[in-house]
C-alpha cells in the first residue's frame, strides 16, 4: 500500500485507527460511568495522549519491557506440537516466559509509569486469577506506590499462591464479599473505591474492558506482543503467519497480540473463547458466541445478560476467562468480521493444557490452553507451508491445584 | 426545602413496596425515588448494594415494578388516586376503598441503571415508566454526554431525564449538564458511593452556590445525608435533600432480622416525618 494512495478499506472492513476521541470502535466502547468519575476519565485521556507522544515515557518503558519483563518474549517453534497435528507449523508467543510468568505485566508497568507521570500516590486494581493482581503488587513494589487488590472471596480461596505473592510483595489484597464474589464484582468493588478516591489513586484495570480510555490504553501497552511476534515472523520465516490464535476472556493478550496484525488482510484471527461445561446461562463465558449487546463496567460490548439486562453468572475452569464481559473493540472485530470467535469447553483447554506439557515441556495457563486447543484444530486443517501463532499468555504453575482438582487427585 | 426519600423496590417484596410508598406519600414527602435492583450498581454502597442483590435473588422483574407502581398511581393499594384519576373516574361512582383521606401521591422517580433501559430498549424502557405513573428517570451511569437520545424520549413522554452533577465535575462540564437537565439537578454531596456519612463537604457549599447562578432547576443534594441536622447546614443552599441507605436500612431489616413489615414501616415513617418536618420549617 503507497503511502501517497492509501487503499480505502470496504465499510465492513475494522480499522486500525480506533477508538475516536468519544471512545467509539465503530458503535461499541464509550463511557457509561457515574458523573463522579467523569473528569478523571478526562483527565486520563489527555494524560495518556501525551505520553504517547512523549519519547522519554516510551523509552522509560522499553527499558523497563527489556531489562525487568525480559522482553522480548521468544517466538517459539512447537516441533512435536506441530508433528502431532500434522498440518501448518506451530509457533507459540512465549508471554509465559515474562516477569511474573504471563501478558499481564505490561499493561501493569505501562500504567504504574503513567500513574507517576499523572502525579497520583495510590494505585488500585482487581483481579480474578490473581494474574493481573501479581503484575500490579509487582509494578507497584518496583515503583514504590501502595497498592490495593480487590478479589473476589471465591477467587481468593481459589487462587491461594497469587494472594501469598501479592501480600509478599506489599499489596494489600481485600475480599470482595458482594454478588458472585468473583472479577465481576472485584471490578465492581475496584470502580467503587475509585469513585472517593479519584483525587489520589488510579485504577489500574487489567483488561480491554471499562470506560474509554482504558480498553484503549490497555490495548496499546499490550500491543508490544503483536508488534513483536509481526517482526520474529518477518525475521524467523520471512513473511507474516496465516493465522493468529489467541484466547478471549476480557481479552487483554488478545487485543495486543490481534491489533497490530488488524489491517494485515493475509492473516486470519481467531479468538478462543471459555466454552466451559455446556451452553446454558451459567455454564460457559463465550460472551462473543453467545452474548447480546449491552451495558456493563462503564462500556457498550457483546455482555452475558438475561432479559432484563442482569448480568449473568458465568463459568470457566480458567479463573481469568470467568467474565461475563468482553472489550469493546473485540465486539467491534466480531462485528466486522475482522476476527472469528469460537468457544473452546473446559475439557478441550484441559486436554490441551496436557498436550503441551508432554510435547513441548511447557506448562501453559489454563487461559492459553484455551488458545493452545483451538490452535491444533487450526494447524491440523492447513497446509505444511502454512504458519499458526498461538498466544501463549501465560504459566500454568498457577493452575496445578485446580488441574490436579478437576481430576480427583491431591496435591 | 423538598424531602426526597429513595426506596430499594422489591425489598424484601413489591407488596412492601407498594406499602412503603403509601407510608411515605402519609408523611407527605415531596417525591418518592424508586431504586430498580440492577446486578452491578457500582455507585451505591453496601446497603443499596445488598437490598439490590435479595431483590433479584428473588427473581424481580422490571416489568413486574412498572406493574406494581401502576397499581400504586392508580390507587388500586389502599389509598387514594391521584388527582388526574380521580377527575375521570369521579362520574362513575366514589372510591370504594376510602380509608382515612390522604394526600396525593407526591411524583415518583425511577433510578435506574442504563444497562436495564438499553436491554429492554429505551422506548419501551420510558414508555413502560411512563405507563407505571413514574414522572422522571435518573441514570446514574448515563452521564450527560451520553444522555441526548435518552433525553429526547423522556420528554416527548412528558418525564424529566434527572441528570447528575458531583463534587468532581468541573464547571465546564457543569454548563453542558446543565443543557440536557431536566425535573430537578441531583447534586452529589460527595465522591464515592451512596451511603451514611456524618459529615457533608465545605466544597458542597461552594458548588450549591455556584451552581445557584447557572440554574434556576432546584438543587437536591444526596448520598451521605440520613438526619436532620445536616438539612439545616443545607438550608438556603439547597432546594431538596435525598436520603436513601438509611432508609433501606430500616427496610432491610425485614429480610435480615425477621422484623415485622408494619414495624419497619413505622420506623421509616418516623424518619420521614422528622425529615419533612426539618426540610418543611422553613421554606
Amino acid at each position: 500500500m503507497s503511502p501517497s494512495a492509501p487503499a480505502v478499506p470496504p465499510q465492513s472492513a475494522a480499522s486500525a485507527q480506533v477508538p475516536d476521541a468519544a471512545g467509539r470502535f465503530g458503535e461499541f466502547g464509550r463511557r457509561f460511568v457515574p458523573e463522579t468519575l467523569m473528569h478523571a476519565l478526562e483527565q486520563l485521556t489527555e494524560e495518556y495522549a501525551r505520553t504517547q507522544a512523549d519519547p522519554q515515557f516510551q523509552a522509560e518503558l522499553n527499558a523497563l519491557f527489556k531489562y525487568y519483563v525480559g522482553r522480548p518474549s521468544p517466538l517459539y517453534f512447537a516441533r512435536r506440537l506441530t508433528e502431532k497435528c500434522g498440518g501448518a507449523r506451530i509457533h507459540l508467543k512465549r508471554e509465559d516466559l515474562n516477569h511474573t510468568g504471563a501478558h499481564k505485566i505490561n499493561n501493569a508497568l505501562g500504567q504504574a509509569l503513567l500513574t507517576l507521570r499523572m502525579k497520583k500516590g495510590r494505585v488500585i486494581a482487581e483481579t480474578g486469577a490473581g494474574q493481573h493482581g501479581v503484575a500490579t503488587a509487582t509494578a507497584c513494589a518496583h515503583f514504590g506506590l501502595p497498592c490495593v487488590v480487590y478479589m473476589g472471596e471465591e477467587d481468593i480461596r481459589r487462587q491461594k499462591l497469587n494472594v501469598f505473592i501479592m501480600r509478599t510483595m506489599g499489596a494489600e489484597v481485600r475480599p470482595v464479599t458482594s454478588g458472585s464474589r468473583t472479577l465481576r464484582d472485584a471490578i465492581n468493588e475496584a470502580m467503587r473505591d475509585w469513585m472517593a478516591s479519584v483525587a489520589d489513586t488510579h485504577y489500574i484495570i487489567g483488561s480491554v474492558v471499562g470506560p474509554h480510555p482504558f480498553p484503549m490504553m490497555v490495548r496499546d501497552f499490550q500491543a508490544i506482543i503483536g508488534r513483536e511476534t509481526r517482526q520474529q515472523c518477518l525475521e524467523q520465516i520471512g513473511r507474516l503467519p496465516d493465522e493468529v490464535v489467541a484466547c478471549v476472556g476480557g481479552g487483554s493478550n488478545s487485543a495486543g497480540m490481534f491489533y497490530p496484525f488488524v489491517e494485515d488482510a493475509s492473516v486470519k484471527l481467531t479468538g478462543a473463547e471459555p466454552g466451559g461445561k455446556g451452553l446454558k446461562p451459567g455454564e460457559h463465558a463465550s460472551t462473543l458466541s453467545y452474548g447480546v449487546k449491552g451495558v456493563l463496567h462503564g462500556s457498550y460490548s457483546y455482555v452475558l445478560q438475561d432479559s432484563d439486562g442482569q448480568t449473568q453468572d458465568v463459568h470457566s475452569v480458567s479463573a481469568g476467562l470467568d467474565y461475563p464481559g468482553v472489550g469493546p473493540e473485540h465486539s467491534y472485530w466480531k462485528d466486522t468480521g475482522r476476527v472469528q470467535y469460537h468457544p473452546v469447553s473446559d475439557a478441550e483447554a484441559l486436554d490441551a493444557f496436557h498436550t503441551l506439557a508432554r510435547l513441548e515441556g511447557i506448562l501453559p495457563a489454563l487461559e492459553s490452553s484455551h488458545a493452545v486447543s483451538l490452535a491444533q484444530k487450526a494447524a491440523s486443517g492447513r497446509k505444511k507451508e502454512e504458519v499458526v501463532v498461538v498466544c501463549l499468555s501465560g504459566r500454568g504453575d498457577k493452575d496445578v491445584y485446580e488441574v490436579a482438582r478437576v481430576q480427583g487427585q491431591t496435591i | 426545602m423538598a424531602f426526597m426519600p429513595f426506596i430499594t423496590a422489591g425489598d424484601p417484596d413489591l407488596a412492601t413496596t407498594q406499602k412503603l410508598i403509601n407510608t411515605l406519600a402519609a408523611q407527605q414527602v415531596d417525591l418518592i425515588e424508586i431504586g430498580f435492583p440492577y446486578s452491578d450498581p457500582i455507585a451505591d454502597g453496601p446497603v443499596i448494594q445488598a437490598s439490590y442483590t435479595r431483590a433479584l435473588g428473588k427473581h424481580l422483574h422490571v416489568n413486574e415494578i412498572f406493574a406494581a407502581v401502576r397499581e400504586v398511581t392508580a390507587g388500586k393499594t389502599g389509598r387514594q388516586r391521584d388527582k388526574e384519576t380521580e377527575r375521570s373516574s369521579a362520574a362513575k361512582s366514589s372510591p370504594s376503598l376510602s380509608v382515612s383521606p390522604s394526600p396525593p401521591l407526591p411524583p415518583l422517580v425511577a433510578m435506574v441503571a442504563y444497562a436495564i433501559i438499553f436491554r429492554m430498549g429505551s422506548e419501551a424502557f420510558v414508555r413502560g415508566a411512563r405507563d407505571a405513573g413514574f414522572a422522571g428517570l435518573i441514570v446514574p451511569d448515563l452521564p450527560a454526554d451520553e444522555a441526548q437520545d435518552l433525553a429526547r424520549l423522556t420528554s416527548a413522554q412528558g418525564l424529566d431525564l434527572v441528570q447528575l452533577i458531583a463534587p468532581t465535575t468541573t464547571e465546564a462540564r457543569t454548563k453542558r449538564i446543565l443543557e440536557t437537565a431536566a425535573g430537578f439537578i441531583y447534586c452529589i454531596s460527595v465522591a464515592g458511593t451512596t451511603g451514611v456519612r456524618d459529615q457533608l463537604p465545605d466544597e458542597l457549599k461552594q458548588q450549591l452556590k455556584w451552581l445557584k447562578t447557572q440554574t434556576d432547576l432546584p438543587l437536591a443534594v444526596g448520598f451521605g445525608i440520613s438526619r436532620p441536622e445536616q438539612v439545616d447546614e443545607l438550608r438556603g443552599l439547597a432546594d431538596g435533600v435525598i436520603v436513601g441507605s438509611a432508609i433501606v436500612k430500616h427496610v432491610a431489616a425485614i429480610a435480615e432480622q425477621g422484623v415485622a413489615v408494619e414495624t419497619a414501616l413505622g420506623h421509616v415513617s418516623k424518619l420521614a416525618a422528622g425529615m419533612v418536618t426539618a426540610t418543611h420549617k422553613s421554606s
